[in-house]
């Protein structure tokens, strides 16, 4: 069985208010030092056999058809051994 | 004249949108998400609410519904198109609009009666009012901050394709305080306040909202 994660983050541009909500509520918790949080998705999808090149595209394209809206997001597919 | 309006599993406000379409003088029509026949209708309302549960994105997954695939080809051919909140959200993930439908900037979901600024009676669902006029009409999301890159910013405001524009402060971050647009045709609308609640004072702060249903009907009579 392998398993490809995909992540997805808004883009760099995109207000991302909840990121924000927690970089605001971590000082208050004692942790410093903290500029930016941003949040994301992560997907784990898993499937019978080996994580070849075309099993590999299909889940990328399954990123752009579904998992990510690629107005106000980026992705990256990877393989997790 | 016959109006569709969607029920997915999660919409709330078909059946106002319904309603609304009767108190303008037209038919409703109710059509299902699983359906892939619309029926012979001249038109069709996405109504309000949570599609799908709002999981992944608010519309990702209702924009994959069987009826939408004929939705689509009948509005790029010019059938009257209607998205209010969620509606617009599966417009805009479906790209029969431009732009996404984020998290409001405050986090917070609102729910409050909205000031618009009307920008354009041109589209089939607007020309009823004049450019300019202020109407109100309630506004209920917490994924209504209208997002887009520059260029398809410039696009709208030099094309004229914004519908309506919030009045006052911009109350979830919307880019240029945009709160609906159309395409270049002007058949397909997407709203994110609900004229659908405000078609007579007894249930809504106003009758301001009654305008896009009579726009259509009177649209489709002539």
């Amino acid at each position: 069985m392998a398993r490809i994660i995909v992540e997805v983050m808004l883009k760099p541009e995109i207000l991302d208010p909840q990121g924000a909500a927690i970089a605001a509520a971590l000082p208050r918790l004692g942790f410093s030092d903290i500029t930016s949080v941003r949040q994301g998705k992560r997907f784990e999808i898993e499937f019978e056999g080996a994580a070849t090149p075309e099993k590999i595209a299909e889940v990328e394209r399954a990123a752009e058809l579904l998992l990510a809206n690629l107005v106000i997001e980026n992705y990256t597919v990877r393989v997790n051994e | 004249m016959r109006i569709g309006v969607v029920t997915f599993p999660g919409s709330l406000d078909d059946r106002d949108a319904a309603r609304a379409i009767r108190m303008a003088g037209g038919e409703a029509v109710s059509l299902w998400h699983n359906d892939h026949s619309l029926n012979n209708v001249d038109g069709v309302v996405l109504p309000g609410g949570f599609s799908y549960g709002d999981y992944l994105r608010c519309g990702a997954i209702a924009r994959f519904a069987p009826i939408m695939s004929e939705i689509a080809i009948q509005a790029k051919a010019g059938m009257p198109l209607l998205g209010i909140c969620n509606g617009f959200q599966i417009l805009c993930e479906s790209h029969l609009l431009p732009g996404a439908l984020t998290r409001n900037s405050d986090l917070h979901f609102l729910c409050r009666d909205q000031e618009l600024i009307i920008e354009n009676n041109s589209t089939l669902w607007t020309s009823d009012y004049s450019v300019g006029q202020h109407i109100t009409i309630p506004l209920k999301n917490g994924e209504g901050s209208y997002q887009c890159d520059d260029q398809t910013l410039a696009m709208l405001e030099a094309e004229g394709r914004i519908v309506a524009r919030y009045a006052g402060e911009n109350p979830n971050g919307s880019r240029n305080s945009i709160a609906g647009i159309t395409n270049e045709r002007g058949n397909i609308v997407g709203l994110m306040p609900h004229p659908e609640h405000a078609i007579e004072n007894l249930t809504g702060p106003s009758e301001d909202g009654l305008a896009f249903f009579t726009s259509i009907l009177k649209k489709l009579v002539s």
